[in-house]
């Protein structure tokens, strides 16, 4: 059964709608790539998945047992945490914060989860390390274990490998493919439509031409060909 | 030197001025790591300059206890620029400048033009720099104090995950369903009533460092939120109590030797800071 259902749904800010009249699904175990130039509103439906942006039109639905606050989300990069004094483990614990409600205090059994999502994504070893020493990648791994603090089901990314190096952003979408398998379902921003077309089961395509359907699909329509083919211009380009 | 501290001791208003010294510096370094991380620290500065307005308005009129016309006016200048820190036509750095200065010259204004005192330069410099207030606090004004510092220290331990959360990342707090907004006003709530106690301490213009050199100091030498949120409560705690006892002795200024306490704390936790992280490299 779809886990998320998006039905003609307008997105934007402040009643100005970017995208209009947008129908998606997500189904349990998927692995959605949501790729588009800047500005066609990517992050815009992510934030609003996530309930930070109000809907325009339309309507999302979340299957039985899914709430809203159940999706664990792996937020770009703010400045301010940048030199923000918090040692791995706080950050991950506060990955919990959904499950408290009122209560002030963490409890034994969130505490045993943030070392549980520590252990799976190898970071236990760095667990009192300052945040804000950490590279690139660790950070990530930080994250994304705060980030399964909160979900069991599903995980929006939003550009997960931005600024990473090669190595690393290949680490990163093993790790990410590894807990697909795992059962959880993923939802990813990306700009790197090459790695989209290789893990994902499904793109969502952003822009002026918008396309959504299977991996293969994609690969045959005119959407696909014409970004893929763009991609790898570019790509020559700068490598020229 | 001992027996003049011992002889001061034995007033009961000196004793008042240390208690709710101490309290005031323990409160109002709770919040400062916060407010430097989330980038607010001017508005602890804005907000004492309302509250300097307010306090001219409250004397103006003839009120007894100032604390009920300062304290609301605070309050709701916080929430305000809160909220327009965010996304209006005036940006949260200028919507704070603009009321700061605002109010300081609605405030000098009143007190000049209406003011039944003789000592009127006084009257202003001692609410802008603090000096004497500490020590001509009433008992009911020193219970206010005490009542209001413990319940600020109160709700920060209570809330102190959630505050963590909203200030490391807002936008994911809010994702698994922290009500930040709601957080954010909490914060702007305390952070008036933290400046609407400093005053009395320190007056309305050093209020800001209060809030912000212990703050500062810890995190040169920490690198998690619980160590650099309690050795600034501690460094906030130890520098006014030495800044209250070196100003009884040498007879200067409370408000400003408590900051300059503060400062050479700042500037020892500064190279103490790099002597660590150079043995840790």
């Amino acid at each position: 059964m779809a886990l998320i259902t998006a039905a003609n749904i307008s997105l934007g800010y402040d009643k100005h709608s970017i995208v209009k009249e947008l129908n998606f699904t997500v189904n349990s175990g998927d692995y959605l790539s949501i790729v588009g130039d800047n500005g066609s509103g990517k992050s815009t439906l992510m934030k609003t998945l996530l309930g930070l942006v109000p809907l325009i039109s339309g309507q999302i639905q979340f299957a039985d047992g899914l709430k809203a606050n159940e999706i664990g989300y792996l937020p770009q990069q703010t400045v301010i945490q940048k030199d923000f004094p918090a040692a791995v483990r706080e950050i991950v614990l506060s990955g919990c914060q959904g499950r408290c409600g009122l209560r002030p205090f963490y409890n034994r059994e969130e505490k045993k989860l943030a070392m549980q999502n520590m252990e799976r994504m190898g970071i236990t070893d760095i667990k009192d390390r300052p945040y804000r020493n950490l590279s690139g990648g660790q950070q990530q791994r930080v994250l994304l274990a705060r980030a399964l603090c909160a979900t069991q089901k599903v995980l929006l990314l939003d550009e997960p490998v931005a600024g990473l190096d090669p190595n690393v952003t290949s680490e990163m979408y093993t790790l990410v493919e590894k807990l697909n398998n795992e059962g959880i379902t993923i939802i990813m921003v990306s700009h790197d439509i090459t790695a989209a077309v290789q893990y994902s089961s499904h793109i969502l395509h952003m822009g002026e031409t918008v396309f959504f359907g299977s991996k293969e699909e994609y690969l045959k329509s005119s959407a696909g060909k014409k970004f893929l083919f763009d991609f790898e211009h570019v790509e020559e380009k700068n490598y020229a | 030197m001992l027996e003049k501290i011992i002889m001061y001791m034995q007033y009961p208003f000196v004793r008042y001025a240390i208690i709710v010294g101490v309290l005031i510096a323990l409160c109002s370094s709770l919040l400062g790591v916060t407010l430097v991380l989330k980038r607010f620290s001017f508005i602890g500065d804005g907000l004492s300059h309302v509250a300097f307005g307010a306090m001219a308005i409250a004397t103006v009129i003839n009120m007894t206890d100032k604390m009920f016309i300062i304290l609301p006016v605070t309050i709701l200048c916080a929430v305000l620029l809160l909220k327009t820190g965010k996304n209006t036509n005036i940006k949260g750095d200028a919507a704070i400048a603009m009321i700061s200065v605002g109010a300081l010259a609605f405030g000098y204004l009143l007190m000049n033009v209406f003011s039944t005192s003789s000592n009127l330069t006084g009257d202003v410099c001692s609410t802008l720099f603090g000096s004497t207030s500490i020590l001509t606090l009433t008992k009911e004004e020193v219970l206010i104090c005490a009542i209001l510092s413990v319940s600020v220290v109160l709700i920060f331990i209570l809330f102190y995950n959630k505050i963590f959360a909203v200030t490391f990342d807002e936008d994911f707090a809010k994702a698994v369903g922290t009500k930040a907004d709601t957080y954010n006003l909490l914060i702007a709530v305390v952070i008036a009533v933290i400046i609407v106690l400093a005053m009395n301490l320190v007056g309305s213009l050093l209020i800001s460092a209060l809030v912000i050199f212990p703050a500062l100091s810890a995190m040169r030498l920490f690198n998690n939120f619980k160590m650099v949120t309690m050795f600034s409560a501690i460094i906030s705690v130890v520098c006014a109590f030495f800044g209250m006892m070196i100003s009884i002795l040498a007879g200067t200024p409370v408000g400003s030797t408590i900051v300059a306490v503060d400062v050479v704390a700042f500037v020892i936790c500064y190279f103490s800071g790099m002597l660590i992280g150079g043995a840790r490299a």
